[in-house]
């Protein structure tokens, strides 16, 4: 190349050419710089949307967010109270915490400015500190971009019209590969295991399924909740109501994961091979418990892990009480009772059957040679509808009919048959109706989104051909001659809500309508009969509303007496909740033997 | 020539930014102004980033990825999310594939705009520096259209990419091609067309054509030595199958061969771009991931190659079959290069031409020390 080489010295003056045009760069702080419509920038949190579940901190690889409580938020069911807070001096703005919010509620913006010289204002609330942020939301994640898996893996059922015609189990359970995949939707943030009445360690036995750990996981549940297979059917599962997948997708099926790894283990040797509790050694102490029903049974089993000498006395032949006697067997066979109840056996649980308590034995009795006693009774007697013609032939109490059906006693309904109430005892009498071959007609007093029964029972009612008849209020059962049953007379309702409150179900004048049955089966609720107390311990008993009072402990007003499940119990009259009393009597047992 | 300037001496050519994104040390030995010997020190910017994704999840892993190298995350993104892909035996949908083929060519553009800024700045001329890297962020805006950040993208994960092209952006991706590609030939006058690029390029840092191979020099460094080699072309993946394009080639193996390699690659990436916006399919931009806070990676090991702008990278990744790579490693180009190579050739030249001969050869220290 030689220096004449013109074009290489002229040609970079072509760069002239583009003095005068305008720049296009900004002036920053009199200009800001527009960012894109997902632009990922600070965050930005709907505190009420959250449900303060923690994915977001988890997720964060910088542990840059943590769980703070808030003055403002409460918490409660279904929200720990707590709400992410950013250190931005550590955040990357991958955001990959809003791509697994499960509720949506984190979201970026399209702020990145923050000029202080206080570092701690670089630890914002998302939402709290930046309230107007929400008008510049930006990256956020919708369901299809999401990573959570909102949709649940379907259960398998037996076919509407095969149902009614057996007893046979409706719920044909999942299969390994379909637990697995369930499993794997759970995001672990324990919300559930708040809301567990016995707190059961929810996400870590449902890591165990997911790793394909089934024994594992089967130990985690033992450890708190001894008759996890009948939870695993007919639990009400407050869990799976707070599942943060819930808000905006299908909620974990934790009932049904807990069912699988029950059922992988199918016989009480091998339970106990798999369970393999520690054994504490024997201390000497007695404890009588009355009822064998799921709070008797679980306080023995958990007394008898801490070395205490049990007696359990129940009335009846079979173990279980009202999961025994009261939940129909395409619910709950009788064989995932058993199987559990002679595991209990072999811990060391000792079981006293056809010994009612007040008649074959006295309480006192019961109370004097033990050193604590518990008392697990439940709710025998039905409450009544309070019509005309109450007793006439052809009217049932619910729990009585379940009963007779379960023991298996044969029991005549006739061809037509009206349930009365909206609970899932209500829902049972119905599709055991069908199952013994009558159309069923159910009539409630609120409107069907308004049932307390379980939904999954009350579409399965649906699909079996149940009726439904909302807003009706029944007035009169109508008798032939022979004081037999041949209708049902009601009122229709309507709902009216007073003051904004829950509305209520007022009667219309004149709507009487009678519907022709051959048997009224009345679902409304039941009560406990304390008959078996001896007169001075029930003046001495304090009871609360016709229950039981209890404290923490379940510990009644009496010394040494304790007392759980249903008779102790408003709302959550349940087999979870009577676990959990168990769970927690045997807690306060200890702690007042092991104290003296 | 005097004594003194005979004297052999060590200087230490710094350790901040010698030219190039990243902290790197050359200690030199010298003679007046010549070049002896060359010896790479590293270990500024060591962040373990290797050692680090054992301890984090599958997908908190994939936002280590694009830190490896500043000025070209994305490769680092998509050859990671395909070795799990390859591992997990996951098929990425057709539309994300051409999705990833552009987001690729992009990164190839922006990455060579801001080369413009290194080369043309380490022999002085700044002007063309400042155009460039100007002009580059015209590419980082549509990047933050598409991914929501300018540089770190974290856009391709396994399974496809996060989010779907946003409304308008194909047509502003159109009108950015057209820009740059209208800005090329300024370019060319400021620097082909330059008698002082000319004359500092020409004939410096030259890499034998017989070496190239055994040294294990890749990129536009072994396509400016005369060798054809692309895993785009050699190994297809994504899109690039379906795309036409040429990989250009130089004899020479100076710096002036390797910046002609850069400057014709510029258009075919405009070109692969354009391509694969033409013919985007319609459908489902990804194939998701189970549960990220559950998901585990069939045990195995995966190697899997890209061509990165700086040349062919390739990741290994092992699964022990949890939740977490058992280790995952890089084999970037920039060890290679910035150690191997820098070594063999710089004995000899000016020390004015170090830090240029260090641009053209598309050393990247953070991925060095990885």
């Amino acid at each position: 190349m030689s220096i004449l080489d013109l074009k290489g010295i002229l040609s970079p003056l072509g760069a002239l050419k583009q003095i005068g045009k305008t720049p296009h760069t900004i002036t920053f702080p009199d200009e800001q710089k527009r960012t894109s419509e997902r632009y990922r920038g600070f965050h930005y949190n709907s505190l009420d949307d959250c449900i303060g579940c923690g994915n977001c901190s988890t997720i964060c690889m910088n542990e840059a967010i943590d769980m703070v409580g808030l003055a403002e938020i409460n918490g409660g069911k279904g929200d720990s109270g707590l709400r992410p807070r950013v250190d931005y001096g550590r955040c990357c703005y991958c955001a990959l915490c809003v791509d697994v919010c499960p509720t949506g509620s984190l979201n970026m913006t399209k702020d990145y400015v923050q000029v202080d010289n206080d570092p701690f204002t670089f630890l914002m609330t998302p939402g709290k500190d930046n309230p107007d942020a929400q008008e510049r939301i930006s990256f956020s994640a919708d369901l299809e971009s999401s990573l959570n898996v909102f949709d649940r893996v379907p259960m398998r059922e037996l076919d509407p019209d095969e149902r009614v015609k057996s007893f046979a189990e409706v719920m044909l359970g999942y299969n390994e590969e379909e637990a697995r995949r369930e499993a794997d939707r759970c995001i672990s943030c324990g919300l559930c295991t708040e809301a567990c009445p016995v707190h059961m360690h929810i996400p870590e036995y449902i890591n165990a399924i997911a790793k394909g750990n089934d024994n594992d996981a089967l130990q985690i549940i033992y450890d708190n909740n001894d008759l996890p297979e009948v939870c695993g059917k007919v639990c009400t599962r407050k869990c799976e109501d707070v599942c943060a997948i819930q808000v905006r997708g299908e909620t974990v099926a934790i009932r049904w994961l807990k069912g699988y790894v029950t059922e992988t283990v199918n016989n009480a040797d091998l339970i106990k091979k798999v369970v393999n509790p520690e054994i504490r050694e024997p201390n000497n102490y007695k404890v009588g418990i009355i009822g064998a029903g799921p709070a008797g049974l679980t306080a023995a089993y958990y007394l008898s892990l801490r070395g205490y000498s049990v007696t359990i006395y129940e009335a009846h032949k079979d173990p279980g009480g009202m999961i025994m006697y009261g939940i129909p067997k395409y619910r709950l066979p009788y064989d995932s009772i058993q199987k559990q109840v002679d595991y209990m056996k072999k811990m060391g649980v000792k079981i006293h059957y056809n010994t009612k308590v007040g008649k074959d034995i006295q309480f006192q009795e019961i109370y004097d040679v033990n050193d604590a006693v518990f008392m697990g009774i439940g709710l025998q007697n039905a409450y009544t509808l309070g019509i005309e013609n109450e007793d006439a032939d052809g009217v049932w109490s619910a729990i009585d009919f379940l009963k007779k059906v379960n023991s298996d006693e044969k029991v005549e309904i006739g061809k037509k048959v009206v349930v009365v109430g909206g609970g899932n005892v209500s829902i049972d009498a119905a599709r055991v109706s069908r199952r013994l071959g009558a159309t069923v007609n159910q009539s409630y007093r609120r409107r069907v989104k308004d049932m307390p029964a379980d939904w999954e029972e009350i579409e399965g009612a649906e699909d079996e051909g149940v009726v439904f008849m909302p807003q009706t209020i029944p007035t009169r059962v109508v008798t032939d001659e022979n004081n037999k049953t041949i209708g049902l007379e009601y009122l229709k309702a309507e709902m009216v809500s007073q003051d904004g409150g829950r509305p209520r179900p007022v009667p219309i004048e004149g709507s009487e309508t009678i519907i022709e049955c051959d048997s009224v089966i009345s679902a409304i609720g039941q009560q406990a009969d304390f008959g078996l107390l001896p007169k001075e311990i029930m003046e001495e008993l304090e009871m609360n509303r016709g229950k039981i009072a209890i404290n923490d402990d379940r510990k009644t007003s009496i010394p040494k007496l304790f007392a759980g499940g249903d008779s102790v119990r408003y709302g959550n009259v349940d087999a979870i909740s009577a676990i959990a009393d168990g769970y927690y009597a045997t807690i306060g047992i200890d702690k007042m033997l092991m104290k003296k | 020539m005097s004594k003194t300037r005979e004297k052999e001496t060590t200087l230490y050519l710094d350790p901040q930014h010698p030219g190039i994104t990243g902290n790197m040390m050359i200690k030199l030995k010298v003679k007046g102004d010549t070049v002896i010997k060359a010896e790479t020190h590293v270990g500024y910017l060591h962040r373990a980033f290797e050692k680090l994704v054992e301890n984090r999840n599958w997908l908190q892993s994939f936002t280590l990825m694009c830190r490896f190298c500043v000025p070209e995350p994305d490769p680092m993104e998509l050859t990671f999310a395909r070795a799990v892909e390859k591992l997990e035996g996951r098929e990425v949908p057709e539309r994300a594939k051409y999705i990833r083929t552009i987001v690729a060519e992009l990164a190839r553009i922006q990455s060579f705009l801001l080369w413009y800024g290194g080369q043309s700045g380490s022999s002085g001329l700044y002007t063309l520096g400042q155009w460039s890297v100007g002009d580059r962020n015209y590419i980082l805006d549509l990047f933050e259209d598409l991914t929501g950040a300018r540089i770190y993208h974290m856009y391709m994960w396994p399974g496809g990419v996060r989010r779907d092209l946003p409304k308008g952006w194909i047509d502003k991706a159109y009108k950015t091609m057209d820009y740059i590609e209208g800005r090329l030939d300024n370019y060319n006058q400021l620097l082909f067309d330059n008698a002082i690029f000319q004359k500092r390029a020409q004939g410096v840092g030259i890499i034998p054509k017989d070496k190239a191979i055994e040294w294990g020099v890749v990129g536009a460094p072994l396509r400016g030595t005369g060798i054809k080699h692309d895993v785009r072309i050699d190994e297809p993946y994504d899109a690039y199958d379906k795309m036409k394009f040429v990989v250009p080639t130089y004899e020479g193996g100076d710096v002036w061969a390797r910046a002609l390699v850069r400057r014709d690659e510029i258009k075919q990436s405009i070109s692969i771009v354009r391509q694969a916006l033409d013919n985007l399919p319609e459908g489902s931009y990804y194939n998701r991931i189970p549960n990220p806070m559950k998901w585990t990676v069939p045990a195995g090991e995966a190697w899997v190659k890209t061509e990165s702008v700086r040349g062919e990278i390739g990741f290994y990744v092992v699964s022990d079959g949890g939740n977490k790579p058992k280790r995952v490693h890089l084999k970037g180009a920039a060890y290679t290069h910035g150690v191997t190579v820098l070594e063999k050739i710089l004995p000899g030249q000016n020390i004015a031409d170090v830090s240029f001969i260090l641009n053209s050869l598309g050393v990247c220290p953070p991925e060095i020390e990885r």
